[in-house]
Protein backbone atom coordinates (compact mmCIF):
# COMPACT_ATOMS: atom_id res chain seq x y z
CA UNK A 1 0.00 0.00 0.00
CA UNK A 2 1.40 3.48 -1.11
CA UNK A 3 0.27 6.67 0.76
CA UNK A 4 0.58 10.12 -0.57
CA UNK A 5 1.23 13.14 1.21
CA UNK A 6 1.34 16.73 0.50
CA UNK A 7 3.68 19.08 2.63
CA UNK A 8 3.46 22.20 1.81
CA UNK A 9 6.19 24.89 3.30
CA UNK A 10 4.63 27.95 4.38
CA UNK A 11 5.47 31.50 5.01
CA UNK A 12 4.69 32.73 7.84
CA UNK A 13 5.17 36.32 9.72
CA UNK A 14 5.95 37.69 13.20
CA UNK A 15 3.61 39.14 15.46
CA UNK A 16 4.10 42.77 14.45
CA UNK A 17 7.10 43.93 12.98
CA UNK A 18 6.53 43.48 9.15
CA UNK A 19 5.52 45.50 5.94
CA UNK A 20 3.60 45.13 3.63
CA UNK A 21 3.53 45.43 -0.32
CA UNK A 22 0.89 45.46 -3.05
CA UNK A 23 1.34 41.85 -3.42
CA UNK A 24 1.51 41.21 -0.25
CA UNK A 25 3.80 40.77 2.88
CA UNK A 26 7.26 42.31 2.16
CA UNK A 27 9.77 39.61 1.48
CA UNK A 28 12.06 39.98 4.33
CA UNK A 29 9.73 39.28 6.78
CA UNK A 30 8.57 35.99 6.17
CA UNK A 31 9.94 32.82 7.84
CA UNK A 32 9.27 29.70 5.87
CA UNK A 33 8.23 26.11 7.87
CA UNK A 34 6.22 23.17 7.34
CA UNK A 35 2.28 24.09 7.15
CA UNK A 36 0.69 23.43 10.46
CA UNK A 37 -1.75 21.21 8.93
CA UNK A 38 0.55 18.84 7.05
CA UNK A 39 2.17 18.15 10.37
CA UNK A 40 -0.88 16.47 11.42
CA UNK A 41 -1.31 14.84 7.64
CA UNK A 42 2.38 13.71 7.70
CA UNK A 43 1.71 12.11 11.42
CA UNK A 44 -1.18 10.47 9.76
CA UNK A 45 0.51 8.58 6.68
CA UNK A 46 3.73 7.89 8.80
CA UNK A 47 2.23 6.31 12.35
CA UNK A 48 -0.40 4.12 9.94
CA UNK A 49 2.75 2.42 8.03
CA UNK A 50 4.97 1.90 11.06
CA UNK A 51 1.04 0.44 12.85
CA UNK A 52 1.41 -1.77 9.49
CA UNK A 53 4.80 -2.99 10.35
CA UNK A 54 6.12 -0.61 7.45
CA UNK A 55 4.20 -2.80 4.59
CA UNK A 56 3.32 0.95 3.66
CA UNK A 57 5.66 3.08 1.66
CA UNK A 58 4.79 6.76 2.86
CA UNK A 59 5.85 9.76 -0.40
CA UNK A 60 5.38 13.31 0.30
CA UNK A 61 5.43 15.45 -2.38
CA UNK A 62 5.94 19.25 -1.83
CA UNK A 63 5.39 22.00 -4.92
CA UNK A 64 8.30 24.58 -4.29
CA UNK A 65 11.56 25.92 -5.65
CA UNK A 66 15.15 24.32 -4.19
CA UNK A 67 14.59 26.00 -0.91
CA UNK A 68 11.97 24.16 0.11
CA UNK A 69 14.10 20.90 0.65
CA UNK A 70 15.23 22.32 4.53
CA UNK A 71 11.58 21.72 5.50
CA UNK A 72 11.65 18.38 2.65
CA UNK A 73 14.22 17.41 4.93
CA UNK A 74 12.08 17.64 8.01
CA UNK A 75 9.09 15.97 6.84
CA UNK A 76 11.54 12.90 5.79
CA UNK A 77 13.39 13.48 9.33
CA UNK A 78 9.87 12.17 10.56
CA UNK A 79 9.96 9.09 8.62
CA UNK A 80 8.53 9.64 5.06
CA UNK A 81 10.16 7.12 3.05
CA UNK A 82 10.82 9.29 0.17
CA UNK A 83 10.05 12.82 -1.34
CA UNK A 84 9.39 14.11 -4.88
CA UNK A 85 9.67 17.95 -5.09
CA UNK A 86 7.51 19.39 -8.43
CA UNK A 87 9.41 22.62 -9.76
CA UNK A 88 9.56 24.80 -13.02
CA UNK A 89 10.56 28.02 -13.82
CA UNK A 90 6.84 28.21 -15.43
CA UNK A 91 5.57 28.42 -11.76
CA UNK A 92 4.84 31.71 -10.13
CA UNK A 93 2.66 33.02 -7.22
CA UNK A 94 -0.25 33.80 -9.56
CA UNK A 95 -0.14 30.05 -11.06
CA UNK A 96 -0.05 28.60 -7.70
CA UNK A 97 -2.95 30.69 -6.29
CA UNK A 98 -5.43 29.37 -9.03
CA UNK A 99 -6.04 25.75 -7.09
CA UNK A 100 -6.54 24.44 -10.49
CA UNK A 101 -2.98 24.28 -11.18
CA UNK A 102 -2.25 23.17 -8.03
CA UNK A 103 -4.43 20.59 -8.34
CA UNK A 104 -2.72 19.86 -12.32
CA UNK A 105 0.46 18.82 -11.12
CA UNK A 106 -0.63 17.14 -8.04
CA UNK A 107 -2.87 14.94 -10.30
CA UNK A 108 0.15 13.86 -12.20
CA UNK A 109 1.78 12.54 -9.40
CA UNK A 110 -0.67 11.24 -8.41
CA UNK A 111 -0.35 9.40 -11.60
CA UNK A 112 3.08 8.77 -11.74
CA UNK A 113 3.29 6.95 -7.76
CA UNK A 114 -0.71 5.39 -7.80
CA UNK A 115 -1.40 5.57 -4.19
CA UNK A 116 -3.98 3.90 -2.17
CA UNK A 117 -4.11 7.06 -0.06
CA UNK A 118 -3.21 10.80 -0.88
CA UNK A 119 -3.47 13.03 3.14
CA UNK A 120 -3.35 16.77 2.77
CA UNK A 121 -3.63 19.32 5.60
CA UNK A 122 -7.26 21.08 5.58
CA UNK A 123 -5.49 24.24 4.76
CA UNK A 124 -2.11 25.70 4.49
CA UNK A 125 -1.74 28.42 7.21
CA UNK A 126 -0.41 31.15 5.15
CA UNK A 127 -3.37 31.92 2.39
CA UNK A 128 -5.72 29.52 4.01
CA UNK A 129 -7.28 28.54 0.32
CA UNK A 130 -8.45 25.39 1.55
CA UNK A 131 -8.81 23.70 -1.60
CA UNK A 132 -6.10 21.40 -2.47
CA UNK A 133 -6.95 18.19 -1.26
CA UNK A 134 -10.40 18.53 -2.28
CA UNK A 135 -9.56 19.92 -6.49
CA UNK A 136 -6.80 17.02 -6.30
CA UNK A 137 -9.86 14.55 -5.33
CA UNK A 138 -11.94 15.97 -8.57
CA UNK A 139 -9.25 15.47 -10.19
CA UNK A 140 -8.61 12.16 -10.15
CA UNK A 141 -11.38 11.39 -10.09
CA UNK A 142 -11.71 9.55 -6.62
CA UNK A 143 -13.45 9.33 -3.46
CA UNK A 144 -12.61 12.12 -0.79
CA UNK A 145 -13.07 13.53 2.98
CA UNK A 146 -12.56 17.19 3.95
CA UNK A 147 -12.30 18.16 7.49
CA UNK A 148 -11.09 14.63 9.08
CA UNK A 149 -10.57 13.99 12.64
CA UNK A 150 -10.50 10.52 13.19
CA UNK A 151 -9.38 8.38 10.37
CA UNK A 152 -9.10 4.46 10.73
CA UNK A 153 -8.14 2.96 6.99
CA UNK A 154 -9.41 -0.48 6.17
CA UNK A 155 -7.20 -2.27 3.62
CA UNK A 156 -8.84 -5.11 3.31
CA UNK A 157 -12.02 -3.95 2.97
CA UNK A 158 -10.52 -1.06 0.53
CA UNK A 159 -12.51 1.30 2.90
CA UNK A 160 -11.71 4.33 5.24
CA UNK A 161 -13.42 4.95 8.34
CA UNK A 162 -13.71 8.50 8.83
CA UNK A 163 -14.64 11.17 10.91
CA UNK A 164 -15.08 15.19 9.89
CA UNK A 165 -15.47 17.61 12.21
CA UNK A 166 -18.17 19.73 11.81
CA UNK A 167 -19.22 22.75 13.64
CA UNK A 168 -20.64 23.17 17.58
CA UNK A 169 -18.76 19.87 18.79
CA UNK A 170 -20.64 17.39 16.43
CA UNK A 171 -18.76 14.71 13.89
CA UNK A 172 -20.14 13.46 10.86
CA UNK A 173 -19.29 9.66 10.52
CA UNK A 174 -18.44 8.44 6.90
CA UNK A 175 -16.90 5.21 5.06
CA UNK A 176 -15.02 6.56 1.78
CA UNK A 177 -13.82 3.79 -0.55
CA UNK A 178 -10.04 3.57 -1.67
CA UNK A 179 -8.31 5.38 -3.24
CA UNK A 180 -9.02 8.63 -1.50
CA UNK A 181 -8.02 11.55 -0.83
CA UNK A 182 -8.84 13.05 2.93
CA UNK A 183 -8.14 16.30 4.31
CA UNK A 184 -6.46 16.12 7.59
CA UNK A 185 -7.64 18.55 10.77
CA UNK A 186 -5.31 19.50 13.36
CA UNK A 187 -5.73 18.10 16.59
CA UNK A 188 -6.02 14.55 14.95
CA UNK A 189 -2.85 13.31 16.69
CA UNK A 190 0.60 13.98 18.37
CA UNK A 191 2.88 14.99 15.78
CA UNK A 192 6.34 13.79 16.51
CA UNK A 193 9.41 15.81 16.72
CA UNK A 194 11.95 14.50 14.54
CA UNK A 195 14.75 12.51 16.14
CA UNK A 196 18.10 12.67 16.10
CA UNK A 197 18.30 9.14 14.32
CA UNK A 198 15.76 10.62 12.03
CA UNK A 199 17.45 13.89 10.86
CA UNK A 200 20.52 11.76 10.04
CA UNK A 201 18.59 8.72 8.03
CA UNK A 202 16.45 11.87 6.36
CA UNK A 203 20.14 12.97 5.16
CA UNK A 204 20.43 9.66 2.82
CA UNK A 205 16.21 9.44 1.73
CA UNK A 206 15.42 10.39 -2.00
CA UNK A 207 14.24 14.00 -2.87
CA UNK A 208 12.98 13.70 -6.66
CA UNK A 209 12.74 16.94 -8.42
CA UNK A 210 10.42 16.39 -11.05
CA UNK A 211 9.47 19.48 -14.16
CA UNK A 212 6.69 19.98 -15.92
CA UNK A 213 8.16 17.89 -19.07
CA UNK A 214 8.08 15.06 -16.48
CA UNK A 215 4.59 15.02 -15.14
CA UNK A 216 3.68 15.51 -18.86
CA UNK A 217 2.18 18.78 -17.99
CA UNK A 218 1.70 21.59 -20.80
CA UNK A 219 2.55 24.88 -19.62
CA UNK A 220 -0.63 25.56 -21.08
CA UNK A 221 -2.79 23.86 -18.34
CA UNK A 222 -1.25 26.35 -16.10
CA UNK A 223 -4.70 28.71 -14.94
CA UNK A 224 -3.77 31.84 -13.26
CA UNK A 225 -7.59 33.24 -12.89
CA UNK A 226 -7.13 35.19 -9.60
CA UNK A 227 -4.59 37.95 -9.58
CA UNK A 228 -3.93 40.25 -5.94
CA UNK A 229 -4.74 43.89 -6.40
CA UNK A 230 -3.76 44.85 -3.36
CA UNK A 231 -2.47 44.06 0.22
CA UNK A 232 -3.50 45.72 3.04
CA UNK A 233 -3.11 45.30 6.87
CA UNK A 234 -6.48 45.64 8.42
CA UNK A 235 -7.48 48.72 10.57
CA UNK A 236 -8.12 48.15 14.43
CA UNK A 237 -11.47 48.24 15.27
CA UNK A 238 -10.91 47.94 19.21
CA UNK A 239 -12.90 50.05 21.83
CA UNK A 240 -11.26 48.13 24.67
CA UNK A 241 -10.41 50.09 27.86
CA UNK A 242 -6.43 49.22 27.74
CA UNK A 243 -5.09 48.97 31.24
CA UNK A 244 -1.56 50.20 31.38
CA UNK A 245 1.23 50.01 33.72
CA UNK A 246 3.39 47.41 35.31
CA UNK A 247 2.00 43.90 36.03
CA UNK A 248 0.61 44.81 39.78
CA UNK A 249 -0.96 48.43 38.33
CA UNK A 250 -2.77 46.56 35.40
CA UNK A 251 -3.90 43.37 37.74
CA UNK A 252 -5.21 45.72 40.40
CA UNK A 253 -7.20 47.49 37.64
CA UNK A 254 -8.55 44.30 36.21
CA UNK A 255 -9.45 43.28 39.95
CA UNK A 256 -11.20 46.07 40.66
CA UNK A 257 -12.76 45.26 36.90
CA UNK A 258 -13.48 42.50 38.10
CA UNK A 259 -15.73 42.98 41.27
CA UNK A 260 -17.63 45.62 39.62
CA UNK A 261 -18.89 43.13 37.48
CA UNK A 262 -19.80 41.12 40.48
CA UNK A 263 -17.44 38.50 39.60
CA UNK A 264 -15.55 37.01 43.17
CA UNK A 265 -15.28 33.86 44.24
CA UNK A 266 -16.79 33.20 47.75
CA UNK B 1 -29.43 33.35 -16.85
CA UNK B 2 -28.91 34.15 -13.69
CA UNK B 3 -26.36 36.43 -12.23
CA UNK B 4 -26.00 34.85 -8.69
CA UNK B 5 -26.79 31.55 -7.45
CA UNK B 6 -26.45 30.70 -3.84
CA UNK B 7 -26.50 27.16 -2.19
CA UNK B 8 -28.20 26.77 1.08
CA UNK B 9 -27.32 25.11 4.16
CA UNK B 10 -29.04 22.46 6.67
CA UNK B 11 -28.39 20.09 9.16
CA UNK B 12 -30.05 18.46 11.04
CA UNK B 13 -33.58 19.51 9.86
CA UNK B 14 -32.65 23.15 10.53
CA UNK B 15 -31.36 25.60 7.66
CA UNK B 16 -27.96 26.87 9.16
CA UNK B 17 -27.49 30.52 9.41
CA UNK B 18 -24.84 30.83 6.88
CA UNK B 19 -27.53 30.31 4.09
CA UNK B 20 -29.23 33.16 5.16
CA UNK B 21 -26.29 35.16 5.38
CA UNK B 22 -25.63 33.99 2.08
CA UNK B 23 -28.33 35.74 0.77
CA UNK B 24 -27.43 38.78 1.80
CA UNK B 25 -24.21 38.58 0.16
CA UNK B 26 -25.76 37.51 -3.30
CA UNK B 27 -28.39 40.07 -3.25
CA UNK B 28 -25.68 43.13 -2.95
CA UNK B 29 -23.59 40.67 -5.46
CA UNK B 30 -26.95 41.13 -7.74
CA UNK B 31 -28.01 44.67 -7.30
CA UNK B 32 -23.94 45.91 -7.82
CA UNK B 33 -24.77 43.55 -11.08
CA UNK B 34 -28.18 44.58 -11.88
CA UNK B 35 -29.38 40.92 -11.67
CA UNK B 36 -31.36 38.79 -10.05
CA UNK B 37 -30.24 36.22 -6.96
CA UNK B 38 -31.43 32.47 -7.39
CA UNK B 39 -30.77 29.96 -3.70
CA UNK B 40 -30.43 26.29 -4.27
CA UNK B 41 -31.26 24.05 -1.46
CA UNK B 42 -30.25 20.27 -1.90
CA UNK B 43 -31.64 17.38 0.48
CA UNK B 44 -33.79 17.41 3.40
CA UNK B 45 -36.85 18.81 4.08
CA UNK B 46 -36.53 20.63 0.84
CA UNK B 47 -40.54 22.26 0.89
CA UNK B 48 -40.10 23.68 4.36
CA UNK B 49 -36.26 25.18 3.33
CA UNK B 50 -37.88 27.12 0.30
CA UNK B 51 -40.73 28.68 2.06
CA UNK B 52 -37.99 29.58 4.58
CA UNK B 53 -35.34 31.00 2.23
CA UNK B 54 -38.07 32.72 0.25
CA UNK B 55 -36.65 36.40 1.18
CA UNK B 56 -36.67 39.87 0.41
CA UNK B 57 -34.47 40.17 -2.92
CA UNK B 58 -34.84 36.25 -3.58
CA UNK B 59 -35.57 35.59 -7.21
CA UNK B 60 -36.10 31.89 -7.39
CA UNK B 61 -35.56 28.78 -5.44
CA UNK B 62 -34.80 25.75 -6.61
CA UNK B 63 -35.50 22.57 -5.12
CA UNK B 64 -33.43 19.72 -5.34
CA UNK B 65 -35.41 16.97 -2.78
CA UNK B 66 -32.98 13.89 -2.80
CA UNK B 67 -32.04 12.29 0.51
CA UNK B 68 -32.18 13.52 3.82
CA UNK B 69 -28.47 15.03 5.02
CA UNK B 70 -25.46 16.19 3.25
CA UNK B 71 -23.28 14.05 1.09
CA UNK B 72 -20.86 16.13 -0.74
CA UNK B 73 -20.87 13.60 -3.62
CA UNK B 74 -24.48 14.18 -4.38
CA UNK B 75 -24.29 18.28 -3.62
CA UNK B 76 -21.37 18.37 -6.09
CA UNK B 77 -23.42 16.31 -8.81
CA UNK B 78 -26.28 18.54 -8.13
CA UNK B 79 -24.96 21.52 -8.29
CA UNK B 80 -23.00 21.32 -11.41
CA UNK B 81 -25.77 20.19 -12.42
CA UNK B 82 -28.02 23.41 -11.81
CA UNK B 83 -25.16 25.56 -12.83
CA UNK B 84 -25.62 24.19 -16.57
CA UNK B 85 -28.83 25.11 -16.04
CA UNK B 86 -29.37 28.16 -14.02
CA UNK B 87 -25.70 29.68 -15.55
CA UNK B 88 -25.03 32.11 -13.11
CA UNK B 89 -22.09 34.50 -13.42
CA UNK B 90 -21.15 33.71 -10.07
CA UNK B 91 -21.83 30.57 -7.96
CA UNK B 92 -21.68 31.97 -3.83
CA UNK B 93 -21.66 28.99 -1.53
CA UNK B 94 -20.49 28.68 2.50
CA UNK B 95 -17.04 28.06 3.37
CA UNK B 96 -17.96 26.21 6.19
CA UNK B 97 -16.96 22.81 7.06
CA UNK B 98 -19.58 21.08 4.25
CA UNK B 99 -18.49 23.76 2.09
CA UNK B 100 -14.53 22.76 2.34
CA UNK B 101 -16.19 19.35 1.24
CA UNK B 102 -17.68 20.05 -1.93
CA UNK B 103 -16.81 23.78 -3.22
CA UNK B 104 -13.63 22.86 -4.62
CA UNK B 105 -15.01 19.97 -6.44
CA UNK B 106 -17.32 21.65 -7.78
CA UNK B 107 -15.24 24.07 -9.73
CA UNK B 108 -13.02 21.49 -10.98
CA UNK B 109 -15.63 20.39 -12.20
CA UNK B 110 -17.33 23.72 -14.07
CA UNK B 111 -13.65 23.81 -14.59
CA UNK B 112 -14.19 27.97 -13.00
CA UNK B 113 -11.85 29.50 -11.04
CA UNK B 114 -12.29 29.08 -7.04
CA UNK B 115 -11.66 31.75 -4.63
CA UNK B 116 -12.26 30.94 -1.27
CA UNK B 117 -13.06 31.82 2.27
CA UNK B 118 -13.86 35.67 0.90
CA UNK B 119 -14.91 37.89 3.83
CA UNK B 120 -16.29 40.84 1.00
CA UNK B 121 -17.57 39.62 -1.88
CA UNK B 122 -18.38 42.68 -4.88
CA UNK B 123 -18.80 43.17 -8.59
CA UNK B 124 -16.83 46.51 -10.13
CA UNK B 125 -18.59 46.46 -13.34
CA UNK B 126 -16.16 43.87 -15.42
CA UNK B 127 -15.48 41.38 -12.98
CA UNK B 128 -15.67 39.62 -9.11
CA UNK B 129 -13.70 41.38 -6.43
CA UNK B 130 -13.49 39.64 -3.28
CA UNK B 131 -11.56 40.13 0.26
CA UNK B 132 -9.57 37.43 1.65
CA UNK B 133 -7.69 37.49 4.96
CA UNK B 134 -4.03 35.88 5.05
CA UNK B 135 -2.16 34.79 7.86
CA UNK B 136 -5.06 34.48 10.25
CA UNK B 137 -5.90 37.96 9.81
CA UNK B 138 -2.99 39.69 9.85
CA UNK B 139 -3.29 41.05 6.24
CA UNK B 140 -6.02 41.49 4.20
CA UNK B 141 -5.98 41.00 0.16
CA UNK B 142 -8.01 41.96 -2.36
CA UNK B 143 -8.12 38.96 -4.88
CA UNK B 144 -10.14 39.65 -8.51
CA UNK B 145 -10.98 37.20 -10.60
CA UNK B 146 -10.04 37.31 -14.33
CA UNK B 147 -12.73 35.09 -16.29
CA UNK B 148 -16.37 35.08 -17.10
CA UNK B 149 -17.95 33.66 -14.04
CA UNK B 150 -16.56 32.24 -10.77
CA UNK B 151 -17.31 30.01 -7.83
CA UNK B 152 -16.25 31.86 -4.82
CA UNK B 153 -17.08 30.45 -0.86
CA UNK B 154 -17.62 32.81 1.89
CA UNK B 155 -16.97 32.91 5.49
CA UNK B 156 -19.43 32.07 7.87
CA UNK B 157 -19.94 34.92 9.66
CA UNK B 158 -18.89 37.98 7.34
CA UNK B 159 -22.72 39.19 6.62
CA UNK B 160 -25.38 39.52 8.26
CA UNK B 161 -27.96 37.32 7.66
CA UNK B 162 -31.37 38.50 5.90
CA UNK B 163 -34.26 38.43 7.70
CA UNK B 164 -37.38 40.28 5.67
CA UNK B 165 -39.30 37.95 4.30
CA UNK B 166 -40.15 37.85 0.02
CA UNK B 167 -42.00 36.27 -2.38
CA UNK B 168 -39.90 33.98 -4.40
CA UNK B 169 -40.80 31.50 -7.27
CA UNK B 170 -39.83 28.40 -5.82
CA UNK B 171 -38.95 25.34 -8.74
CA UNK B 172 -38.18 21.61 -7.91
CA UNK B 173 -35.13 21.06 -10.05
CA UNK B 174 -34.77 17.24 -11.20
CA UNK B 175 -31.06 16.67 -10.54
CA UNK B 176 -29.82 13.08 -12.46
CA UNK B 177 -27.74 12.06 -9.61
CA UNK B 178 -25.75 8.86 -10.51
CA UNK B 179 -25.42 6.64 -7.61
CA UNK B 180 -22.21 5.01 -9.29
CA UNK B 181 -20.49 8.18 -8.59
CA UNK B 182 -21.60 8.23 -4.84
CA UNK B 183 -18.71 7.31 -3.35
CA UNK B 184 -19.24 8.05 0.55
CA UNK B 185 -21.58 6.95 3.09
CA UNK B 186 -22.59 9.43 5.37
CA UNK B 187 -23.62 7.07 8.31
CA UNK B 188 -24.40 9.71 10.98
CA UNK B 189 -23.67 12.04 13.60
CA UNK B 190 -21.97 11.76 16.98
CA UNK B 191 -21.92 14.66 19.47
CA UNK B 192 -18.02 14.95 20.54
CA UNK B 193 -17.79 13.75 24.57
CA UNK B 194 -18.25 16.86 26.46
CA UNK B 195 -16.12 15.62 29.24
CA UNK B 196 -17.58 16.24 33.21
CA UNK B 197 -17.92 20.03 32.60
CA UNK B 198 -20.18 22.27 30.66
CA UNK B 199 -18.57 24.99 29.77
CA UNK B 200 -21.94 26.70 28.28
CA UNK B 201 -23.59 26.70 31.97
CA UNK B 202 -21.13 29.32 33.17
CA UNK B 203 -21.21 32.40 33.91
CA UNK B 204 -17.84 33.30 33.89
CA UNK B 205 -14.96 31.70 32.32
CA UNK B 206 -11.19 31.33 32.11
CA UNK B 207 -10.23 30.77 28.86
CA UNK B 208 -6.81 29.74 27.92
CA UNK B 209 -5.35 30.10 24.29
CA UNK B 210 -1.80 29.50 22.77
CA UNK B 211 0.08 31.69 24.77
CA UNK B 212 0.04 29.85 27.55
CA UNK B 213 3.08 27.53 25.93
CA UNK B 214 3.18 24.39 28.23
CA UNK B 215 0.82 22.15 29.92
CA UNK B 216 2.41 22.62 33.14
CA UNK B 217 1.34 26.51 33.25
CA UNK B 218 -2.38 25.34 33.56
CA UNK B 219 -1.89 24.95 36.77
CA UNK B 220 -2.00 29.10 36.78
CA UNK B 221 -5.60 29.39 34.71
CA UNK B 222 -6.92 27.00 37.21
CA UNK B 223 -5.63 28.67 39.83
CA UNK B 224 -6.93 32.18 38.27
CA UNK B 225 -10.31 30.09 38.01
CA UNK B 226 -10.61 29.12 41.62
CA UNK B 227 -9.96 33.07 42.59
CA UNK B 228 -12.77 33.71 40.43
CA UNK B 229 -15.19 30.93 41.34
CA UNK B 230 -14.91 30.58 37.54
CA UNK B 231 -14.65 27.37 35.09
CA UNK B 232 -12.12 27.19 32.82
CA UNK B 233 -12.16 27.27 28.60
CA UNK B 234 -9.55 27.09 25.78
CA UNK B 235 -8.52 27.78 22.18
CA UNK B 236 -8.06 25.02 20.03
CA UNK B 237 -4.46 24.69 20.20
CA UNK B 238 -4.39 23.56 23.40
CA UNK B 239 -7.16 21.60 22.81
CA UNK B 240 -5.28 19.85 19.70
CA UNK B 241 -2.27 19.21 21.82
CA UNK B 242 -4.07 17.32 24.19
CA UNK B 243 -3.89 19.65 27.36
CA UNK B 244 -7.17 19.94 27.84
CA UNK B 245 -10.35 17.69 26.75
CA UNK B 246 -12.79 18.94 23.75
CA UNK B 247 -15.52 19.61 25.59
CA UNK B 248 -13.87 23.00 26.78
CA UNK B 249 -12.99 24.09 23.66
CA UNK B 250 -14.40 27.38 22.62
CA UNK B 251 -15.39 28.17 18.90
CA UNK B 252 -16.25 27.51 15.73
CA UNK B 253 -15.61 23.15 16.09
CA UNK B 254 -16.26 23.41 19.44
CA UNK B 255 -19.11 25.36 21.96
CA UNK B 256 -20.60 28.59 21.16
CA UNK B 257 -20.95 30.20 24.78
CA UNK B 258 -22.19 33.50 26.38
CA UNK B 259 -20.75 34.09 29.94
CA UNK B 260 -21.32 37.26 31.87
CA UNK B 261 -17.97 37.55 31.75
CA UNK B 262 -15.25 36.26 29.24
CA UNK B 263 -11.66 36.40 30.31
CA UNK B 264 -9.16 35.36 27.43
CA UNK B 265 -6.02 34.76 28.45
CA UNK B 266 -3.29 34.52 25.98
CA UNK B 267 -5.62 33.77 22.78
CA UNK B 268 -5.59 35.67 19.76
CA UNK B 269 -8.89 35.81 18.84
CA UNK B 270 -8.76 34.15 15.52
CA UNK B 271 -12.05 34.21 13.79
CA UNK B 272 -13.39 30.77 14.05
CA UNK B 273 -12.58 30.99 18.27
CA UNK B 274 -14.27 34.37 18.18
CA UNK B 275 -17.37 32.81 16.40
CA UNK B 276 -17.99 30.64 19.62
CA UNK B 277 -17.61 33.58 22.17
CA UNK B 278 -18.52 36.79 20.78
CA UNK B 279 -21.84 36.77 22.51
CA UNK B 280 -20.23 36.99 26.08
CA UNK B 281 -21.59 40.02 27.77
CA UNK B 282 -17.99 41.31 29.21
CA UNK B 283 -14.46 40.12 27.43
CA UNK B 284 -11.41 40.91 28.66
CA UNK B 285 -8.47 39.91 27.34
CA UNK B 286 -4.66 39.59 28.43
CA UNK B 287 -2.08 39.62 25.44
CA UNK B 288 1.26 39.92 24.44
CA UNK B 289 0.20 41.10 21.11
CA UNK B 290 -1.15 44.90 20.89
CA UNK B 291 -2.28 44.24 17.54
CA UNK B 292 -3.97 40.61 18.42
CA UNK B 293 -7.65 40.58 16.71
CA UNK B 294 -8.91 39.96 20.22
CA UNK B 295 -8.91 43.29 21.56
CA UNK B 296 -11.14 44.19 18.31
CA UNK B 297 -14.04 42.63 20.44
CA UNK B 298 -13.04 42.91 24.07
CA UNK B 299 -14.44 45.67 26.52
CA UNK B 300 -11.48 45.55 28.53
CA UNK B 301 -7.79 44.47 27.85
CA UNK B 302 -3.71 44.21 29.04
CA UNK B 303 -1.11 44.60 26.44
CA UNK B 304 1.33 42.19 28.73
CA UNK B 305 2.76 39.27 29.30
CA UNK B 306 -0.31 36.79 31.03
CA UNK B 307 2.87 35.41 33.33
CA UNK B 308 3.05 38.65 35.22
CA UNK B 309 -0.44 39.60 34.86
CA UNK B 310 -2.50 36.50 35.87
CA UNK B 311 0.23 35.42 38.99
CA UNK B 312 -0.82 39.21 40.01
CA UNK B 313 -3.86 39.26 39.72
CA UNK B 314 -4.73 35.77 41.63
CA UNK B 315 -2.72 37.85 44.40
CA UNK B 316 -5.04 40.83 44.41
CA UNK B 317 -8.19 38.41 44.72
CA UNK B 318 -6.87 36.25 46.80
Amino acid sequence: MKVLVTAKQVATVDDDDFEVGVDGVDEQFLEYDLNEWDEYAVESGVSFAEECDDDVEVVSVTIGPEQTEETIRMVLAKGVDRAIRVWDDALDEDALRDVETKAALLEAVAERESPDLVLTGVQASDDGLGATGVALAATMDVAWAAVANDVEIDADAETVHARRELEGGLEEVTDVALPAVLTIQTGINEPRYASLRGIRQAQRKEILPLGLDDLDVDATQLKRRLSVKSTRVPETTSTATLFEGEADETATDLAEMLRDEGVTAE
Amino acid sequence: MSDVLVVAEHRQDSLRDVSFELVTAGRNLADEMDGTLDVAVISGAVESFAEALSLDGVDRIHTVDYGDEFNHDVYTQAVTQLHDAVDPTVLLLPNSVNGLDYAPAVATRLGLPYVSDTVDVEWDGEGVVTVREQFGGKVETVVGVDDDAAVVSVRPGAYAPADTDGTASVVAFDAEIETDAVLTDVRGFEEVAGGDVDITEADVLVSVGRGIEDEENLDLIFDLAEALDATVSASRPVVDDGWLDKGRQVGQSGKVVTPDVYLAIGISGAVQHVAGMKGAETIVAVNTDPNAPIFDIADYGVVDDLFDVVPELIEQLG
